[in-house]
């Protein structure tokens, strides 16, 4: 009854505050997002061009900060407040969405065979027969370095684990810089740009993956222990006091030039070419042997649904329709350099450290984050715990053992394979 | 015997009318939202629809290891975090308290707001300036501790299994000094100068003076400032996770139970938030604090003995 009350009051108020909006002869489209930092991108760029083509149609961005956006989104479409396009979160968050009602199924939407499988997966019920987002763009994982600073020390740039190594050495001998910008603070650098970034070469990719998630292979397989035991190394090679270092600090390390390699995810490369005043190169996680086949984590990230409960379902799927099309993917990649295009149809980027990053995806197998098809959906959930236990392996109190054995117990605890 | 018939009192409507306004109000914000915690605790998500698992969920909170292991961490943390509060903050608290109300020091009107201006800082300004004060990278405090030759101390305490929490007790310490200091001090001034003068004649001055006359006289504020202490830190939140991020860390280090909650209730990063369990730990922090204010009030403030001047 209270909630009822409550909703209806919301409702109310969400009406009364559109009524305004709803009287002139425009449709207005709300977006929820949690991409704040793509404010000016979408109101400068993409809403113009798509404005432009579809009058009548007047579209609005309006993004909330991104630890608060799964609650608040939550609440809103709880209240019937939501906007019409929501930004969806790959996987469980937003299979639960479209589970709840709040997310249309979009799998007829014209543009939607624009993608591949693979791309449309974090957005798909487990059977893969409903699609409920449009995929937007994934993030590649991979080294940016600093090419001043390897020119001066004459570095070159490493494909194996062995060279890799060697140049981490040379850097930490000359002194000049730190090796390697990365803290454990906040947790999530370790195990996302380290565990998940070099994983996928020991673990074989989708192979892998998929075999984790059958239930052939577990964490405890040498295969999940060793990229553990590479981190386990890495700590020599980290900046002073990297177990209070916070993300931030490491971007500011790199970019201001004292660090030499940024183990990172595209996504930095917006940021870094604003911020950093010498040349970057990158380069993807080094293989064991020279010409093995490598593999690099291209992770599903944001995709955009449809609200159910949206008063302009038509406006919103043409909206859509656009979002899967080559036009928005080109506008798109290029004004965010580092969120790679998911569109089936080759994008061209202007940036060229964009371009280095999505020019592996044609030498190496492209793969997502090993915990987030199915695996994070229990309590412990292995994402936070893979948080946890990579800075507790980078920061030495944890060995690399312990922890995959940690992992593996807590997945056990609710995980059963279907056989 | 004659009856007295009592004049009849009017009803005295007017005291309802004045109480109504807090009355409704803090039913509608406090009093229904915590029998709804409690009754949210009772359900468990089931197939998309509320099914009651009666007390299923606390079950699963003291039974479950994956859920218990984190309760007892959280518990054990928080209580070292109160144990701080009361050995670092209240001592502390009483000596400024018994300085600023020394006749003889000059600027109490300044150094009373100075210590008292954190308290008001907002939390996520405190958590922000403290990581950035103890940063290795960018700190003022390896600095300063290089400038008196201590550099080797040094130590990033936040990232630190063994020192993070300590140190993020010690940072709310620091915040909240100032609400202990402010209600001795007003205490200390309540105490009338005839006991102070009596006390002189009888030739108890200086220390023992503080000892014998003065805390005696202040020891209710002590208690009210003990219990405010105990359920202020019971219910914190906001520092740990400004500071160290909802996952607490490292390896669940600074996990309070104010955090643990939020994890639960609404969820992080990918873990779907389960508001039953979050409910049902709500209900047992509820409990933790009902019952430790029971045992103050019961068992302390019954005993302590009450000066009228």
């Amino acid at each position: 009854m209270k909630t009822k009350l409550l909703t209806a009051l919301l409702l109310g108020t969400s009406i009364l505050g559109t009524t305004g909006i709803a009287l002139a002869e425009d449709v207005t489209l709300n977006i929820e997002s949690w991409r704040g930092d793509d404010l000016t991108i979408w109101k400068d760029k993409l809403i113009p061009a798509f404005e432009a083509k579809n009058p009548g149609i007047k579209v609005v961005f309006a993004p909330s900060a991104p630890t608060e956006y799964d609650a608040a989104l939550g609440a809103k479409l709880t209240a019937g407040s939501a906007g019409d396009l929501i930004t969806c979160r790959p996987f469980d968050k937003s299979l639960e969405l479209f589970k709840k009602g709040n997310l249309t199924d979009l799998s007829a939407l014209p543009g939607m065979d624009n993608f591949s499988p693979v791309a449309k997966s974090a957005w798909q019920t487990d059977d893969g027969k409903a699609s409920f987002c449009v995929p937007m763009a994934s993030v590649i994982h991979g080294f940016i370095y600093n090419k001043d600073a390897f020119d001066k020390l004459g570095l070159k740039v490493p494909t194996t684990r062995d060279e890799f190594f060697a140049v981490l050495d040379k850097i930490k001998a000359d002194g000049t810089y730190i090796p390697m910008a990365m803290g454990t603070k906040d947790l999530w650098e370790a195990a996302t740009m380290g565990y998940q970034n070099i994983g996928p070469n020991y673990w074989k990719g989708e192979d892998g993956r998929a075999a984790l998630i059958k239930g052939d292979q577990k964490l405890t397989d040498k295969d999940w222990v060793a990229p553990y035991e590479e981190l386990a190394k890495w700590k020599p090679y980290l900046g002073d006091g990297f177990e209070a270092q916070t993300y931030p600090d490491s971007q500011n390390l790199f970019t201001l030039g004292r660090a030499a390699i940024y183990p990172a995810g595209s996504w930095e490369i917006g940021l870094f070419n604003t911020q950093a005043q010498f040349k970057m190169g990158a380069f993807p996680p080094p293989v064991e042997k020279a010409g093995d086949t490598c593999y690099i984590s291209d992770h599903t990230d944001i995709g955009m649904g449809l609200n159910a409960a949206s008063k302009h379902p038509d406006e919103a799927k043409k909206f859509l329709s656009w979002v899967a099309s080559p036009d928005f993917a080109t506008i798109y990649a290029n004004a965010l350099p580092g969120f790679f295009s998911l569109n089936s149809s080759p994008v061209k980027m202007e940036d060229p450290l964009a371009q280095e990053f999505v020019s592996w995806r044609g030498k190496c197998k492209s793969t997502i984050r090993s915990t987030y098809q199915i695996l994070s959906r229990g309590t412990p959930n292995l994402e936070n715990e893979t948080w946890v236990e990579s800075a507790n392996v980078i920061n030495g109190t944890d060995t690399p053992e312990a922890a995959a054995k940690k992992l593996q117990t807590g997945l056990d605890s609710w995980y059963k394979p279907a056989k | 015997m004659a009856v007295e018939t009592r004049p009849k009192r009017p009803i005295r409507w007017h005291i309802g009318v004045f109480l109504a306004p807090a009355v409704l109000v803090y039913t509608a914000i406090m009093i229904l939202p915590l029998f709804g915690t409690l009754q949210l605790s009772l359900f468990r998500n089931i197939d998309q629809s509320q099914v009651f698992v009666g007390l299923g969920n606390f079950r699963t909170l003291f039974g479950d290891p994956n859920w218990s292991v984190n309760f007892w961490n959280a518990l054990r943390n928080n209580v070292w975090f109160f144990i701080i509060h009361m050995l670092v903050q209240n001592p502390i608290g009483i000596l400024l308290a018994a300085l600023l109300s020394s006749p003889r020091l000059r600027f109490t009107a300044f150094y009373r707001t100075a210590i008292f201006v954190p308290t008001i800082l907002s939390f996520v300004i405190v958590g922000f300036a403290w990581k950035l004060i103890l940063s290795p990278i960018w700190g003022v405090a390896p600095h300063l501790m290089d400038f008196v030759g201590l550099k080797s101390f040094f130590t990033p305490w936040l990232g630190k299994e063994q020192y993070a929490l300590t140190a993020l007790s010690l940072i709310s310490v620091w915040q909240f000094v100032g609400i202990p200091m402010m209600l001795i001090y007003a205490a200390l001034l309540s105490i009338p100068d005839e006991v102070i003068e009596a006390a002189e004649c009888d030739g108890v001055t200086g220390m023992a003076q503080f000892w014998k006359i003065k805390l005696p006289l202040i020891l209710p504020s002590i208690g009210i400032i003990s219990i405010l202490t105990f359920v202020g830190n019971f219910n914190a939140f906001d520092l740990i996770y400004t500071a160290q991020g909802a996952l607490a860390g490292p390896n669940y280090s600074t996990d309070i139970l104010g955090t643990f909650l939020y994890r639960a209730f609404f969820g992080f990063q990918l873990q779907v938030g389960d508001p039953n369990m979050g409910a049902a730990i709500a209900t047992i922090m509820f409990l933790i604090i009902l019952a430790g204010v029971c045992v103050y009030l019961f068992l302390v403030q019954t005993r302590l003995r009450r000066y009228q001047f």
